[in-house]
């Protein structure tokens, strides 16, 4: 289906209704809802089974998170049947709240659950079936560690429209299936499909920006092309691996004993100020 | 009709399987000569169907929907009667 974004009415920041969503292994809501209010925005956590008895919930906020988390034991693939118990329960008033030019952020198995449901990077509107997918880790296990990400984005993201291009962001991954991969024969047309669209956001780099090129552990997990985070073609729908919401105050950040000079927030806060300022614009 | 149906999904070929790369790695450190190892996962599903084709259509479709996923995963399945 394709996604047809309609005029957006600016929400003042203080009226915000940002509604994140919980399963039964989520377990990231808590610090995402804090960085939201820390800034000022309303920010609820729901669990799925309410949403799905109040199906107006959808309609009445302003923006929709998937947390980080394990839902339902990442049994089957991490974020499917999250993804699938959305599509099945609650699909139409997804897309109707997408058409609205509502944004979505899916952060790590939130990002996982986003590809599951068709949504990222949904080349043609939201697909059947996914169209990428975040496999096992390689080299494999669990990797919980600071990288750093390259803003790649040339403005069609709304959640990183006020972050330079090729800006290099801190933040922590933790997860064991984050490898992004496109399917292996169409997986060149599939980038330059991404890269034409300005759906990529997020590569992961070193230090001072340059691409990782699959090396370990700059690239913690082998994603194709260093991917750590797209959007959908109208920018609306942000998924990462990387948690932001762990990046978000100076204390949660790896060396904050060691600088003289802290930064007041770690470089997560942009992502969701990103989002805020996006739903106080209007167009 | 009761049927049971065995589905195994497994990587496409052409994909990094670090999970087989690593027991295959492991294998050999143990003696034995062990080219590549392979990691599928197996789904034993026991489903009512009124026959066997409309069980493997049923079976089919559930693979597609959940079970696996068309970037990275193939399928296969059997299908037979629980008398």
């Amino acid at each position: 289906m394709e996604i047809r974004v309609r005029g957006k009415p600016a929400v003042k920041r203080e009226e915000a209704r940002v509604l994140i969503m919980r399963v039964g292994g989520t377990n990231c809501d808590k610090e995402t809802q804090r960085a939201f209010q820390d800034l000022g925005a309303q920010a609820h956590v729901v669990h799925i089974n309410q949403i799905v008895k109040k199906k107006h919930m959808i309609s009445e906020c302003d923006a929709l998170v998937f947390p980080g988390g394990f839902s339902y034991g990442d049994y089957v693939r991490a974020g499917a049947i999250w993804a699938k118990w959305i599509v099945a329960k609650l699909g139409n008033e997804i897309k109707r709240f997408l058409g609205e030019g509502k944004p979505i952020l899916g952060i790590c198995n939130g990002f996982q659950v986003l590809v599951e449901m068709g949504v990222l990077p949904a080349f043609h509107g939201i697909s059947e079936f996914p169209e990428a997918a975040l496999a096992t880790n390689s080299p494999p296990g669990y990797n919980c560690r600071w990288v750093y990400i390259r803003h790649e984005n040339r403005g069609n993201c709304v959640f990183t429209q006020h972050i330079d291009r090729n800006a290099v962001l801190r933040i922590p991954v933790a997860h064991s299936e984050g490898r992004f991969i496109f399917p292996k024969e169409k997986e060149n047309a599939c980038l330059e499909k991404l890269l034409e669209g300005d759906q990529l956001v997020f590569r992961y780099c070193s230090q001072n920006g340059e691409p990782a090129e699959g090396a370990y552990p700059v690239n913690p997990n082998g994603s194709f092309y260093d991917i750590a985070g797209i959007c959908n073609p109208e920018g609306t729908v942000l998924g990462l691996m990387p948690h932001p919401e762990r990046a978000f105050y100076w204390w949660q950040l790896p060396d904050w004993t060691r600088k003289m000079v802290l930064p007041q927030y770690g470089d997560g806060k942009q992502i969701f100020e990103g989002m805020l300022r996006y739903l106080e614009k209007k167009f | 009709m009761m049927f049971k149906a065995r589905v195994e999904v497994s990587l496409k070929k052409g994909h990094t399987d670090p999970e087989g790369e690593t027991t295959a790695k492991l294998l050999r450190e143990l003696g034995y000569m062990v080219e590549t190892v392979g990691v599928s996962k197996v789904f034993t599903v026991t489903l009512k169907a009124n026959s066997k084709a409309e069980a493997e259509n049923l079976v089919e479709e559930m693979c597609r929907r959940l079970l696996a996923n068309p970037t990275k995963d193939d399928y296969s399945y059997t299908v037979e009667e629980v008398k």
